[in-house]
């Protein structure tokens, strides 16, 4: 038989898997189903020709826009070997092990774990030695940025407009009917129903749009220019995944970190603990476009559907190239249903790359302070 | 493959290299075909082409948000059980019979005697769960009605699933399907789709329709005209006995509107800015 092959390889049949693993190795999903037609394929198809095979393949395995773009290079990586395309592993940020910086973000007390009952999240929980001191450094940092100190009443109302958010958001009505008591006739039930009373159709069922709970997404920044403000929204975050157990929140810095379990802790001790684990290897600098690209490939699949709303928490100050923040946003926008960005500077201008960034949300609001996150609350119950 | 473009250029359809593999993989894997692309690529139009090319029907189901299977899939004829019911006093084995089954688009397609082209349109709009329903019936081209059993295929038709990308589709379907991405004709194709669809067109008119329009996509526009408004501007000019775009620049400006359809698009182009462009065109 002759083939294209190389001689090393056994045959075709062994290159292809090789392909298909190659594919696996950069992001495709495939497996001995995919070879399987993949040969299939190529037997149709005159696959002597090189452009045959590769439109082919491409055919097969590009999935989506973005498998399309990526093919072509994909596919000469293994079959011409044109340097060989590592995956995006080098991706990850260069993270410092530095959690002291990460501490003030979680009110930690230098003493250590033990005493890290002042979590934000457990606000309602502090002893008022450790929220004294930690008041205190976060008074200093938010004074010098004109901001109002926080105390723990304002961090419960924090937490209280998440959980009013969280339900207002939560009920959106879905267009499929089923079974209810009021609303249109049923027709399929009560004509089987009719069958019982010789015909004459006596009982009614109806059916209604039943109601779909949406559900909540949402990523904080907890970057060295949110410092001011990340008590507070924990506080709302914790409020925020406390009123929906569907709801998700993530943290992000230089990395992304899925908070949804340390946040339900009930136990405020626990709950600074696993924070705290959470939060190690961070450094400073904020990635915002790093971080949303990798909840994009990870996390939204299974997430974020046209059900969702995404709620961004961010002062939009990204240390990623500007059009990549609207890349992604865009990215995000196609999948979700509705995406917020709460902004606690959105009196002012946006940063450049946020403001490239605005068509692809929903909305840009205010969230500073509690005022604002109330006054959030009634304005996104009437959209 | 190439039997196949020519069939489908036979049908008015001028594919491209992508399209034509995408097509041909689709009828000799028996894979349903989904098609991607900005809105007027002619994603719509492959499917009635194909259909055209293979001589059979194409049956057409668009989908909108809260699509479900009563819509899709089958229904009862209730309106006529009740009455057969009370005329009658029907069983309930006759109720439940072929006689009383509304056929949907997807029933229908399964249960021809030539296997039809079932082009499922801007599925993207419909909601998850009908991407289910799809899935399961892509899977074995069988439906289950419970009262009646499970109808298998007696053909299996050609599917093609055309999306705009307006929401993600599920990994399952993408990974069920064959892909293509289609784009916007280059100059060539473009001129030979105008060639096809009008062909009393002078070919310099035709050159300078083809590269106004392409131009006009390059800018920063709403909604960028497919190829479906290139042919009506072209129809437009034919209709006006204009044969010279850079000669009537009044005329041309008037049927503007076959091409540029959001307020926004046509305030952008003013005349003169319009001429220019024709100018280089021409």
């Amino acid at each position: 038989m002759r083939t294209r092959f190389p001689a090393r390889a056994a045959g075709p049949a062994d290159r292809l898997a090789g392909f298909v693993a190659h594919l696996r190795l950069n992001g495709i999903a495939a497996g001995p189903a995919e070879t399987a037609a993949a040969m299939q394929a190529l037997l149709a198809v005159d696959a002597a020709d090189p452009n045959q095979a590769r439109l082919a393949l491409k055919t097969l395995f590009a999935r989506g826009p973005e498998g399309w773009q990526r093919f072509d290079d994909v596919f000469d990586a293994y079959w011409s070997a044109k340097g060989a395309e590592r995956p995006a592993a080098a991706s990850t940020p260069r993270a410092v092990p530095r959690p002291a910086l990460w501490a003030r973000h979680l009110g930690e007390p230098e003493g250590g774990r033990e005493e890290s009952g002042s979590t934000p999240c457990a606000a309602d929980a502090d002893d008022g030695e450790a929220e004294g001191a930690d008041g205190r450094r976060l008074a200093a940092r938010a004074a010098s940025r004109g901001q109002r100190r926080l105390d723990p009443a304002a961090m419960d109302e924090a937490e209280r407009a998440a959980e009013r958010l969280a339900r207002a958001l939560r009920d959106q009505r879905s267009r499929r009917r089923r079974r209810a008591r009021r609303g249109i006739l049923d027709l399929r039930r009560v004509a089987r129903a009719s069958l019982a009373r010789g015909g004459e159709p006596l009982d009614l069922y109806h059916r209604k749009r039943r109601d779909r709970p949406a559900r909540l997404v949402a990523i904080l920044d907890v970057s060295g220019s949110m410092e001011a403000y990340a008590r507070l929204f924990l506080a709302f975050l914790k409020g925020l995944a406390g009123a929906d157990e569907a709801t998700a929140a993530f943290l992000f810095h230089t990395r992304l970190l899925r908070v949804c379990a340390a946040l339900r802790e009930p136990d405020a001790l626990k709950a600074a603990a696993r924070l705290s684990l959470l939060a190690e290897g961070f450094g400073g600098g904020t990635r915002i476009a790093d971080c949303l690209a990798a909840f994009n490939t990870g996390f939204a699949k299974g997430l974020v559907t046209r059900r969702t709303v995404v709620l961004i928490l961010s002062d939009g100050f990204d240390g990623c190239a500007p059009e990549r923040l609207a890349a992604e946003l865009a990215r995000l926008r196609r999948r979700a249903g509705r995406v917020f960005w709460l902004d606690p500077q959105a009196q002012t201008e946006p940063p450049a790359a946020l403001a490239a960034a605005l068509h692809h949300l929903d909305a840009r609001l205010p969230a500073g302070d509690v005022t604002a996150l109330a006054a959030l609350v009634r304005r996104l119950e009437r959209l | 493959m190439a039997a196949l473009r020519d069939a489908l250029g036979a049908q008015g359809y001028v594919a491209s290299e992508e399209v034509a593999m995408a097509l041909h993989l689709a009828v000799s894997l028996q894979r349903p075909l989904l098609l991607e692309g900005e809105p007027g690529v002619g994603k719509t139009e492959i499917a009635r082409a194909l259909a055209a090319a293979k001589g059979t029907r194409l049956i057409r189901l668009q989908c909108y948000e809260g699509l479900d299977a009563a819509a899709a899939i089958y229904e009862w004829n209730y309106q006529r059980q009740l009455l057969a019911i009370r005329a009658s006093g029907a069983d309930e084995a006759a109720l439940f019979s072929e006689t009383y089954l509304l056929e949907r688009p997807l029933l229908e397609a399964i249960r021809q005697a030539t296997a039809p082209v079932l082009l499922i349109d801007e599925i993207d709009r419909a909601d998850e769960e009908f991407e289910a329903y799809l899935l399961e019936v892509l899977a074995d081209y069988q439906i289950t009605v419970p009262e009646l059993g499970t109808i298998t295929a007696t053909t299996r038709p050609w599917v093609i699933v055309t999306s705009n990308g307006t929401r993600e589709l599920s990994d399952a379907l993408r990974r069920r399907c064959l892909y293509c991405w289609i784009d916007f004709p280059d100059r060539t194709r473009e001129l030979a789709i105008l060639a096809a669809r009008a062909p009393g067109l002078e070919a310099r008119l035709a050159g300078q329709i083809v590269a106004a329009v392409q131009a006009l996509r390059r800018e920063d526009l709403e909604k960028k005209p497919g190829v479906a408004e290139m042919l009506d501007w072209a129809a437009a000019l034919a209709g006006l006995g204009v044969n010279d775009l850079a000669a009537d620049p009044a005329a041309v400006q008037s049927t503007l509107v076959c091409l540029l359809k959001t307020r926004a698009d046509q305030a952008a182009f003013p005349p003169e800015v319009f001429a220019r462009i024709v100018g280089k065109a021409a």
